[in-house]
């Protein structure tokens, strides 16, 4: 039997039980536009965030105390607690030549009030690099003096909604505000500037380190943040702060680097997986299709009983019957299937349009994922209502009418 | 051309066996014309379906055109069908969503021959039986004895050399009967062995060859001509 004729023989099946063959598309068509349009919502997560980082610009890697065993190790022998990292540290490495600017961070939280206002916030002592490496920028006043990178002084810059909530739109730079139990003067209001790295930049304030040092009574830094001259070698300079921390702590290098790539390459990871698993629960559905095609394959096994024992009669072969079946169940798959690109496709389009600022986008491999899915779902499903259409006895099936 | 040799076929029916062919020794010549008679249940069809490689025996033998078919597997048999059997039923059993011409092109395109052969054969024996007019129509506008045409058409199209006709006056009135026998008996003429299993006696005695079955057994093989034992055949 040759191919064209198959396709037209399923075809004018088709059109004969229009409803039926309408829903099996439906089930195919909606469960091939989920896996797309799911994983191309994880694609986009992924995406939005490569964008993220990459729209930091610089070359960033930051140093936190303490050494995290992400590789599994054993577990330190003598059981001592990490050093402190010290502004002193910091300051050591700055000497490093491939390194352009080290921000040291003491981090913790405070209430800032101003009259009876007032807002729990995170409070981030720091230096004047914090502001090249972290790209900020103040829209008011100015960023912190020189001289807080070795003295404390009453100032701060405030976030730009903080700023909204304690001030309104009057003006605050030269005004006096409380943090936790001091004062201290406002000099400067960042940008308005959206989340980043996970901080909400709006909604924070900036001391400096010495001040910050002494509010929360430690010496520890939070972290460092540098930031590597456009050109330097992540692998060279990370062994060169190492060098520099381990000549300061006795030989032990106990701190963790992370460099932008490694984060990147971490949330990479787990957007990556998070679509794959999205996109196996998705496949679920086209399961479900390829169970609803076996059983309304099976009903059709059983009405077409004569018009398969009169194929039969008529010199068609139990091979070419059972080819007739899976053959109508691949069609059906195959045109479920364009429709279900077609949908996603045009949703996608949709949504761009809706959100531009979201990178929507099917991963290149969701789409033969989900027809491949469909189509094996329908040819392992359709295969027992096409063994029993090719195992009827014709003698039985023509006796079934009139006879 | 067909040779039967002590051909049983037994079937279950709940607990208990029926034999539906005891014992059926019987040889058909090319271009014999046999009616097969007999009461209800007493295994005509049954006899057909395994002349016609639809059934198999569950012992003895039989050859067709000198091939042993009872040892043939599955795909072998369905060849040979398809080559030398054209079935007729008395439900007609014609595929309701295609037209004339499709149907009568269905055993070419299962044997994987091209469109345009296809149709061209198609209208041919359309037109043998009358109804090449009717090429374009569907099963549901044409009358009994049109079906009834139409499915001889479908089984003559593949130039099968012998037709088995189950009944197939069976489900029409007097004139389209005639009309249907006519057209049987013209490509009889023409050189095809032709079996009818008829309940009707004077259908039956139109044939050349009768045979009357009872229980399953043939119980009388009479001939117009003495030739009729079989002795041509191969
Ligand atoms: N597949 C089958 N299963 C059980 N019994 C059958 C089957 N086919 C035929 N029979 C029985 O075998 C006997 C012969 O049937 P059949 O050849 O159809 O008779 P006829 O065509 O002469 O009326 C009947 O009793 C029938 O019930
Ligand atoms: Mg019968």
């Amino acid at each position: 039997m040759l191919l064209r004729d198959q396709l037209h023989f399923n075809g004018q099946l088709f059109l004969r039980h229009r409803v039926r063959t309408g829903l099996l598309l439906l089930a195919v068509g909606l469960g091939v536009a989920s896996v797309i349009l799911l994983t191309s919502l994880g694609e986009g997560a992924r995406r939005y965030v490569d964008r993220e980082f990459s729209s930091l610009g610089n070359q960033l890697l930051i140093i936190l105390p303490g050494r995290k065993e992400t590789t599994g190790g054993a577990p330190p022998i003598y059981g001592t607690a990490p050093r402190d990292l010290t502004l002193e540290d910091a300051q050591a490495l700055e000497r490093i030549p491939a390194i352009r600017a080290v921000a040291p961070v003491i981090a913790g939280t405070a209430s800032v009030a101003l009259q009876n206002r007032s807002r729990e916030v995170i409070v981030l002592g720091s230096t004047p690099e914090i502001f090249q490496v972290r790209d900020l920028e103040v829209s008011q006043g100015e960023i912190l003096p020189d001289r807080t990178r070795s003295e404390a002084m009453a100032i701060c810059v405030l976030g730009s909604k903080l700023k909204q909530e304690l001030f309104g739109n009057s003006r605050a730079i030269g005004e006096w505000v409380r943090v936790g139990d001091r004062r201290m003067r406002v000099i400067g209001v960042l940008e308005e500037r959206g989340e980043s790295l996970g901080l909400d930049l709006r909604d924070m304030i900036i001391v400096p380190v010495r001040t910050a040092e002494q509010m929360f009574n430690t010496p520890g830094l939070f972290r460092v943040l540098m930031e590597l001259d456009g050109n330097a070698d992540f692998a060279r300079a990370e062994e060169r702060v190492r060098a520099v921390i381990r000549e300061r702590h006795e030989g032990d290098d106990d701190i963790t680097l992370i460099s932008q790539d490694s984060m990147l390459a971490a949330f990479n990871n787990i957007l990556t997986t998070l679509t794959l698993a999205i996109a196996a629960i998705a496949a679920i559905s086209l399961l479900v299709a390829g169970i609803l095609i076996m059983n309304i394959s099976l009903i059709s096994v059983s009405q077409r009983r004569q018009e398969i024992g009169l194929l039969k009669a008529l010199g068609g072969s139990s091979r070419q019957v059972r080819q007739l079946f899976l053959g109508e169940s691949l069609m059906l798959v195959s045109m479920g299937s364009a429709a279900g690109i077609a949908v996603a496709w045009s949703a996608v389009l949709v949504m761009a349009r809706l959100w531009p600022s979201f990178p929507l986008a099917p991963p290149w491999w969701s789409v033969p994922a989900a027809v491949g899915t469909a189509l094996v779902a329908g040819l392992v499903f359709s295969l027992i209502p096409a063994r029993r259409a090719a195992a009827l006895d014709p003698v039985l099936a023509l006796r079934g009418q009139g006879g | 051309m067909i040779e039967l040799s002590v051909v049983n076929k037994t079937y279950l029916v709940g607990e208990a066996p029926l034999r539906a062919l005891r014992d059926v020794n019987m040889t058909i010549g090319a271009g014999e014309y046999l009616s097969v008679m007999g009461p209800s249940g007493s295994g005509k069809s049954t006899l057909l379906n395994m002349i016609g490689l639809l059934d198999r025996p569950d012992s003895g033998s039989y050859c067709l055109d000198g091939v042993a078919t009872e040892t043939l597997g599955e795909e072998p048999r369905a060849r040979l069908r398809a080559d030398y059997i054209g079935f007729i039923f008395q439900a007609f059993h014609l595929i309701n969503r295609l037209t004339t011409l499709e149907n009568v092109e269905l055993p070419m395109m299962l044997g994987g021959i091209a469109p345009k052969q296809r149709r061209q054969n198609a209208l041919a024996v359309l037109e043998q039986v009358g109804l090449a007019d009717r090429a374009g129509h569907r099963p549901g506008q044409l009358s009994g004895g049109q079906l009834q045409r139409v499915a001889i058409a479908r089984a003559i199209v593949m130039k099968p050399r012998i037709l088995l006709a189950d009944e197939p006056t069976g489900n029409l009135d007097q004139a389209s009967g005639n009309e249907v026998v006519e057209v049987l008996e013209n490509l009889n003429r023409e050189g095809i062995t032709l079996l009818v299993v008829t309940h009707d006696a004077n259908l039956g005695k139109r044939a050349k060859r009768r045979i009357r079955m009872v229980d399953g057994q043939i119980e009388s093989d009479t001939g117009d001509d003495n030739v009729a034992a079989g002795s041509t055949a191969l």
